[in-house]
């Protein structure tokens, strides 16, 4: 596979803190091809947010190099999407206004902008909810209208860091699903951000698994399974090979 | 019958007032208490009516409302400003913090006289000494909540490379807005002080002069309809806020109902 779209060689970030440098990563390997969905596994405080802010050039690296499109990532790309941990929405634009941010804020056509938005309020089962207030909306379906925001002006690369955490374990399977028909439907090449397991085999074409801090590769692992993957694919034999073999790993580690 | 949630809002305290006034009628009657040192309610409704229907007042009133309206919307406007410039610019910070600090701490009504012998006896002293004591609150205010806004939020604006201008516009003073009403409803309690006091010092109309001048003939009347006067004038500015607060904070429904009362 040549045609890598991310690329990341021994990648170190360092942290300066009022306690000194803190080490947040440091010989991090990995590579993403065009229209491949990777997902990162590490524990709590492995330094996966940090990878990701990298990626998204909000944070300079400071040792090993990271390259986009061959090119090295000097700072923020118009044509990267990012997903957050929390949905972070503003609470006083309607949701179409919050979708439509990023297009009005990179001073894009308007007009397009908006049927798009609500192409993709369709797509996230949100057509009913476009004038309504975040605050109005339950905490699965603000995460849907952040991933709408993330993709809607059309980015190569989606960064989504752990964008179901907050959620309920039903509404996290919920989630799953539509996450993955939306990367069908989209076909965007994905580094997405997680801590379990299930959630990492259920969604990914390869899991990168880091270790504890300072993070740093130490597994990769490539799934395998038919998609559209659905409920029956989490209660396969399969599935449960790939979680398990993930899960034993981990506990070598000596990490949950 | 069953009355409303909002006909008891309104009818309890009423019934209240009337309570409270019937007792204080009573005491005076009772203790045989001499006009000159609590004055009867009908003494007070007297001057009441002298003052706003005959119509003594309302020059002493109107003086004060305006002392109050610009000073509060020059020393807050000022400190909003200020605020925006203070938590955007690191070096200002650095810079002004420690008389921040200082100033902040020192009770400005004592500045009164000075400021009665810099800007003169008319209204630009009052003015200046209701704009200096509207500005900490909102300036703090200002500053803080601009500080507060969600870094992921930052950080989200950052990754579509958003200018600082936009990210403050669009971004920072609406998650600020909160803290910014709250400066506002503590400005407007303390900016009627800074104003009541100005007239203390120096002054030939406002209510406080009113007040000033009653209590050298033992005028309590007067004094008492002058502080109704100064209470409904809070009360009006206070709700005015509280109203603009609920209309364009309209996100926020549970601060509004936290927000101060006064300060
Ligand atoms: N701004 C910072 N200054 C100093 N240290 C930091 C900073 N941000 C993160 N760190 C440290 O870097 C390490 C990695 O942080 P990071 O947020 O990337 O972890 P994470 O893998 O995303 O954790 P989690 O799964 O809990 O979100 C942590 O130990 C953290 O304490
Ligand atoms: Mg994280």
């Amino acid at each position: 596979m040549n045609t890598a779209l991310l690329e990341a060689t021994d990648l170190a970030v360092t942290y300066a803190s009022s306690r000194g440098p803190v080490v947040a990563l440091q010989g991090l390997n990995a590579r993403l091809g065009a229209g491949e969905f990777l997902s990162v596994l590490g524990p709590s405080g492995c330094g996966k947010s940090t990878l990701l802010k990298v990626v998204a050039g909000l944070l300079a690296p400071s040792g090993g190099s990271i390259t986009l499109e061959g090119a090295p990532i000097t700072g923020p790309r118009r044509d990267v999407g990012i997903v957050f941990q929390q949905p972070t929405l503003l609470p006083w634009q309607t949701v179409l206004d919050n979708v439509l941010l990023p297009i009005r804020t990179l001073g894009m056509d308007g007009v397009a902008g908006r049927q798009r938005a609500l192409e993709l309020l369709e797509l996230v089962g949100l057509a009913k909810f476009a004038s309504h207030y975040p605050n109005e909306l339950s905490g699965g379906m603000q995460q849907r209208v952040g991933i709408a925001r993330g993709i809607i002006h059309d980015p190569k690369l989606l960064l989504m860091d752990e964008p179901f955490a907050a959620l309920d374990a039903m509404s996290r399977e919920h989630m799953m699903i539509e996450l993955q028909r939306i990367w069908l439907a989209t076909k965007k090449s994905v580094v997405f951000i997680t801590h379990s397991i299930p959630e990492a085999v259920f969604l990914s074409d390869r899991i990168v698994v880091l270790s504890e801090r300072p993070g740093r590769t130490v597994r990769e692992v490539r799934v395998d399974l038919p998609r559209p993957r659905n409920i029956d694919t989490m209660a396969s034999p399969a599935f449960a090979s790939y979680a398990n073999e993930l899960r034993a790993f981990f506990s070598t580690l000596g990490t949950a | 019958m069953t009355l409303s949630e909002r006909t008891k809002t309104i009818l309890y305290p009423l019934i209240l007032l009337v309570v409270l006034i019937a007792i204080w009628d009573g005491a005076i009657r009772f203790f045989k208490v001499p006009n000159y040192i609590l004055p009867t309610p009908a003494a007070v409704l007297e001057a009441m009516h002298r003052g706003y229907i005959e119509g003594l007042y309302w020059k002493h009133f109107f003086y004060t409302l305006q002392s109050m309206v610009s000073g509060y919307l020059l020393g807050c406007t000022l400190a909003f400003l200020l605020g925006c410039l203070f938590a955007e610019s690191r070096t200002c910070e650095r810079l002004l913090y420690p008389y921040v600090v200082a100033l902040q701490s020192m009770p400005k009504v004592a500045l009164a006289p000075l400021i009665i012998v810099w800007f003169g006896f008319d209204l630009a002293s009052k003015v200046v000494m209701v704009s200096l004591v509207c500005f900490f609150p909102m300036f703090i205010n200002t500053a803080v909540g601009l500080k507060q806004t969600n870094p992921a939020l930052l950080d989200l604006m950052r990754a579509f490379s958003a200018s600082r201008l936009h990210v403050l516009l669009h971004i920072k003073i609406p998650s600020a807005a909160g803290h910014i009403f709250a400066g506002l409803q503590i400005a407007i309690v303390l900016g009627l002080i800074g104003a009541v006091v100005a007239e203390f010092v120096s002054s030939t109309k406002g209510l406080g002069h009113l007040i000033n001048a009653a209590a050298v003939n033992l005028e309590t009347n007067t004094m008492f309809a002058a502080l109704f006067s100064l209470a409904v004038l809070g009360i009006l500015g206070s709700q005015a806020i509280r109203r603009l607060h609920a209309r364009v904070v309209f996100w926020d429904r549970g601060a509004i109902a936290q927000a101060p009362l006064s300060e």
